[in-house]
């Protein structure tokens, strides 16, 4: 049975087309339809209903200690992001080095954090978390550092706005409804500072808003009890901000080149495969999934754009002198570039051999169309 | 409420036909463009090409998917429409002046599983 987010019945007011994602019933688009949609985005503001991502709480005084052993992340600075309440972007791996999730961590305060995870996962990732916590607490017996794990997903709604004018949509708000609560004056001129990934906490800290997000634009992303997500979305919407769907974030964030798990990450593919070692501290001496992390990637995640019209779709061969060396984990038609896109996961040394502006072909309905390898992000 | 033309008959598939003289006139449905979306491509049959019915005749896609289009029956391409690879939201525009083939039938009269009007209103359960 899928579950509806508090925002579901506003979704129906503006004829959203529902459809089941990851357990949810969300918009995959509204009457403006995709194009247009991703086009508002990069030229103005969306706001997208998140609300189906999950939400872990660590706490207890060994919360970054515990962290530091079930993440590959860098802890080493993490007093520092405490204190510019910086949110840190990284992977989840299993002991084989493949990807369990990846998720953002909020330093809330030095002995608590919030985990943002992927819907799809929030069962497995907590099941995950649990275990390895039995791990690491057995290690240091018998002096074990408290540490709890919680699920507060059900605690949490969250709206992204997204695009150019998200502060401006933010100020109008702020202008237009005196009353509220969830952003006051001086909220708005913290938010106006913020750089990317810093947060701050509103509505005595019932509210956390992010500048994150999920597009390549600049936005903020609000997490809130679901029984303020209603209020909140109509104050958006009346501030000028238009409601999107699944189909232009996934667009939005294809073009962008960002993972989404299940296509660029999954427990077929190490984070390194997807390109992601900047996020990583390989060399840090313990962390599940160390050993198989430090081997070189067996793929590499490369950007392919159409030569022709044709659209590629997931996993759909790609092709390099006859051979297949891989496949398409994403596609798309991208609406800033009038043009097919993919992200390909390809053999080590087909990406050797193919540098920026190499040829490549993507086989589409039993025919080999040519591809141009480019840089990410592809817009 | 989608349009569904009376001057037509219907596949299960989501295609219409129009009997025209003794070829057929093969398109999509308004229902089935404003399921797939804006149609950012469109590719059709060549003339020449025999088909079994059940066939692909042309494959479209939206931002988001890819779908095929089915000949409801066997028969000869006679004419393409090859404009449609050009300007494919027109199929979104106006999908029953948007034809995809002409097909000449290799068997005469008009195949029995398909809908008329009504009968494809009931189907997509408007």
């Amino acid at each position: 049975m899928a579950l509806q987010t508090p925002l579901y019945d506003q979704h129906l007011k503006h004829l959203g087309k529902i459809v089941e994602f990851a357990g949810f019933l969300l918009p995959v688009q509204f009457p403006t339809g995709i194009a247009t949609e991703h086009k508002i985005v990069r030229e103005a503001a969306g706001i997208f209903d998140v609300s189906h991502m999950g939400e872990i709480v660590i706490q207890g005084p060994g919360t970054y200690a515990f962290l530091d052993y079930l993440l590959p992340r860098d802890f080493r600075l993490i007093d520092q992001a405490i204190t510019q309440r910086r949110a840190l972007y990284s992977v989840m791996c299993a002991e084989d080095g493949t990807t369990i999730d990846d998720l953002l961590i909020y330093p809330l305060r030095s002995d608590r954090c919030l985990l943002v995870v992927n819907a799809a996962n929030i069962k497995t990732d907590f099941a995950h978390i649990q275990l390895a916590l039995t791990i690491w607490q057995k290690r240091h017996a018998p002096n074990p550092t408290a540490v709890n794990v919680t699920d507060h997903s059900a605690k949490w709604a969250q709206i992204a706005l997204q695009g150019p004018q998200s502060l401006a949509i933010l100020k109008t708000l702020v202008a237009q409804n005196s009353k509220q609560r969830y952003i006051n004056a001086a909220d708005l001129a913290v938010l106006a500072t913020l750089k990317r990934y810093q947060f701050i906490e509103t509505f005595d800290d019932k509210c956390l808003i992010s500048r994150t997000g999920y597009t390549g634009e600049d936005g903020f992303e609000c997490y809130l009890p679901p029984r303020d997500a209603t209020p909140l979305w109509q104050m958006l919407l009346a501030a000028g901000a238009a409601p999107i769907g699944l189909g232009a974030r996934d667009t939005l964030r294809l073009e962008a080149a960002m993972p989404l798990y299940g296509h660029e990450l999954s427990r077929d593919i190490t984070p390194r495969e997807a390109g992601l070692d900047r996020f990583m501290a390989l060399e840090k001496p313990d962390y599940i999934g160390r050993e198989p992390l430090q081997n070189q990637p067996a793929r590499v995640l490369i950007g392919l754009i159409a030569e022709g019209k044709v659209i590629p779709r997931a996993d759909y061969p790609v092709l390099l002198d006859g051979q297949i060396v891989g496949h398409v984990t994403s596609g798309t038609f991208s609406p800033t570039l009038n043009q097919g896109i993919a992200l390909a996961l390809i053999t080590a040394d087909a990406a050797a051999a193919t540098p920026i502006s190499s040829h490549l072909m993507i086989e589409i309905r039993n025919r080999a169309e040519p591809f141009t390898r480019c840089p990410l992000p592809f817009a | 409420m989608s349009n569904i033309p009376n001057d037509l008959l219907y596949a299960k598939s989501h295609e219409w036909i129009k009997l025209d003289g003794d070829t057929f006139l093969i398109g999509i449905t308004d229902h089935a463009q404003c399921e797939l979306g804006d149609l950012v491509f469109a590719e059709v049959a060549a003339v020449g090409k025999v088909l079994k019915a059940g066939q692909v005749i042309g494959s479209i896609e939206s931002v988001k998917t890819a779908s095929d289009i089915y000949s409801p029956v066997d028969g000869e391409v006679i004419e393409s429409n090859s404009t449609l690879g050009d300007k494919p939201e027109q199929i979104n525009e106006d999908p029953y002046a948007s034809w995809f083939i002409r097909i000449r039938p290799a068997q005469p009269g008009i195949p029995t599983n398909l809908l008329d009007a009504a009968g494809y209103k009931a189907m997509i359960g408007e």
